[in-house]
């Protein structure tokens, strides 16, 4: 299977404007191992959420997904949670840009709202195809432009970057 | 073709003729702009493996989410930042004691001017389109990027023209025009796009008072967001560098998604107050009704400013704050500090009982120097009042103008400047 379909269940379905205090409070900003992050993710808002998030948890929420503050520890934090792909109606342009550049697959999907906890999907990432397996429906997604394509293949762009100049 | 401050500038930085919406360009950034989180960058440059940065004399190192340190952690944070800049050279560091808020910095240090391409580890660096720089946030791994690189991919955004005429009423400012905007908006109404701010109510503000327009753009989505350059922007930058300044300008004819015009008698008649727990959740004052508040809180990149203590101090003098409520203020910058102190405004904010916090971005990250308890609400003049922002997920903040944040210290409740003027009116009859 090409690593850019992702199969996997709905950890959460989250609501609009869900922001980057909410997902990281900035209380833990000085904390820079990444892989540490992850403890503290949703803390503060949704503390009955960390425990289901486990390797290979999909995430799926409304409109603006990710506003507020430019910090992209909201995006490595869900990365070391083992968070494989977050879906929304729309996401802020910061958490966008991060979360592709951290390796985190970031899907525009208009109709997150028929996508519930629980339900299992198939993300078809250049296709720009969403299956719920578990409602029998496909959903259009926005294809990734072909450079967030290279970046998600190479593990973001810290890899990305090491192995462009180590060429 | 004609195009717009944003299409113009990411047109030039990119060599080309013209830059139309949703196409994508790489732009040299002219300056890299990093906090506290400058350590996080370093780590990330590091294991990329780039031996040097790729221009040490374009990146600005500032500073101010925990001035001075609050614990061991930030202090080897603050450390390791200080070796990396020695190492690589970096001429524009600001350390503890010698700045303050970044933005601020920025400004009156005249690292930015007209068409530059800025990019800074903070979103609030729509800040910088107040002088007429395309200036946009990103995050610490895209800024590793960027100082291996010295350039960046952008997407040209639309653009959104906001109109703003008409007389600014007593107490009401730039805050309560802005926060008025995004309740309008709403906190994506302006998501990956430009936004230029312009018009005759615009053109009268100081650059001050403009910057807060493009601080809070961000708080509806924009990339990045534009007051015009004119004379009194080139007045305030001259002193400041030695640089070349350009008045660079939108062309008559560019194509704007869309035009929002305010009416600011119609529309902003009376200062506007942000509740809990999203900056679009927005009320006139007066609609609020009773709220009473355990702390309020002057200070940030959005109003530190001399002209924000200016106020407070006016309101405050000769006055105390309310028993029941705790006033932190925090100058936005060393230089602003000095000013205030000379000007009086400090004495006068000490003398009715305010605390004032070193200057950085204080408890509005919810670290140190005033965050809040559970069940504690606060009025605040910085940006945002997410939950669990200011400390406790349990605690609650209003956003609104210095004036409110002053007046409402006084009352010890959420309450226009003006109410204070009514009871003093009521005392003399």
């Amino acid at each position: 299977m090409s690593r850019l379909i992702l199969r996997g269940h709905v950890a959460a379905a989250l609501g609009h404007h869900v922001d980057t205090d909410l997902i990281y409070p900035g209380r833990y900003l000085n904390i820079t191992d990444r892989e540490k992050t992850s403890e503290h993710l949703f803390e503060l808002a949704y503390p009955d959420l960390r425990p289901r998030l486990g390797p290979g948890a999909i995430l799926v929420a409304g409109r603006n997904f990710g506003c507020g503050s430019s910090r992209e520890q909201a995006a490595a934090a869900m990365r070391y949670a083992g968070v494989q792909a977050v879906l929304a109606v729309s996401f802020a342009r910061i958490f966008y840009r991060n979360a592709i550049n951290l390796g985190l697959p970031a899907v525009v999907c208009a109709e997150t709202a028929r996508i519930a906890s629980g339900d299992e999907l198939e993300i078809d990432l250049e296709g720009g195809m969403v299956t719920n397996r578990t409602q029998g429906v496909s959903l259009a997604s926005a294809p990734l432009d072909p450079r967030a394509v290279a970046l998600l293949e190479a593990g973001g762009l810290a890899p990305y970057l090491k192995k462009k100049y180590a060429a | 073709m004609a195009m717009t401050m944003a299409e113009k500038i990411l047109a030039r930085a990119a060599g080309r003729q013209q830059v139309s919406p949703d196409e994508i360009v790489v732009a040299p950034v002219d300056l890299a702009m990093s906090h506290e989180n400058a350590d996080l960058v370093r780590k990330t440059f590091q294991q990329i493996g780039r031996p040097t940065v790729w221009d040490p004399g374009k990146i600005v190192i500032i500073f101010d989410h925990r001035v001075p340190a609050e614990s061991e952690k930030t202090a080897a944070t603050h450390r390791s930042v200080r070796e990396f800049v020695r190492a690589q050279g970096i001429t524009h560091f600001y350390d503890v004691g010698r700045g303050g808020i970044c933005h601020q910095v920025l400004a009156e240090q005249g690292h930015v001017r007209p068409g530059m391409v800025v990019v800074g580890t903070d979103s609030h660096t729509t800040t910088h389109g107040a002088f007429g720089a395309f200036a946009t946030g990103i995050g610490a791994t895209e800024m590793a990027g960027v100082w291996c690189e010295g350039a960046l991919w952008f997407k040209a955004p639309a653009t959104i023209r906001i109109l703003a005429q008409g007389e600014f009423q007593a107490w009401v400012s730039a805050k309560d025009l802005i926060l008025f905007i995004i309740g309008r908006l709403g906190a994506d109404g302006a998501d990956y796009r430009a936004v230029e701010f312009d018009g005759p109510a615009i053109r009268g503000l100081t650059v001050a008072s403009r910057m807060v327009l493009t601080n809070l753009a961000m708080e509806m989505g924009a990339k990045v967001a534009f007051t015009p350059v004119d004379d009194w922007l080139l007045e305030y930058l001259r002193p400041r560098t030695a640089e070349p300044l350009e008045r660079i300008e939108p062309d008559a004819g560019a194509v704007y998604e869309s035009t929002l015009e305010i009416h600011l008698e119609r529309d902003v008649a009376e200062p506007q107050v942000s509740c809990p727990h999203a900056v679009d959740q927005v009320q006139p004052v007066s609609a609020l009704g009773s709220v009473r508040i355990d702390q309020a809180v002057l200070g940030s990149c959005t109003n530190g400013r001399l002209e924000d203590l200016e106020v407070a101090a006016a309101l405050l003098a000769g006055r105390k704050v309310h028993p029941d409520t705790r006033l932190i203020v925090i100058p936005a910058s060393q230089q602003i500090y000095l000013e205030a102190l000379r000007c009086g405004y400090l004495e006068a904010l000490v003398a009715a009982g305010a605390m004032i916090d070193p200057p950085g971005c204080g408890p509005c990250v919810g670290v140190h120097q005033g965050v809040l308890a559970a069940g504690e609400v606060c009025i605040s003049s910085t940006n945002r009042n997410f939950v669990g922002r200011m400390g406790s997920a349990d605690s609650q903040v209003y956003l609104a103008s210095p004036a409110v944040v002053a007046a409402s210290a006084i009352a010890g409740r959420i309450v226009a400047p003006s109410v204070l003027e009514e009871e003093v009116a009521a005392c003399l009859a």
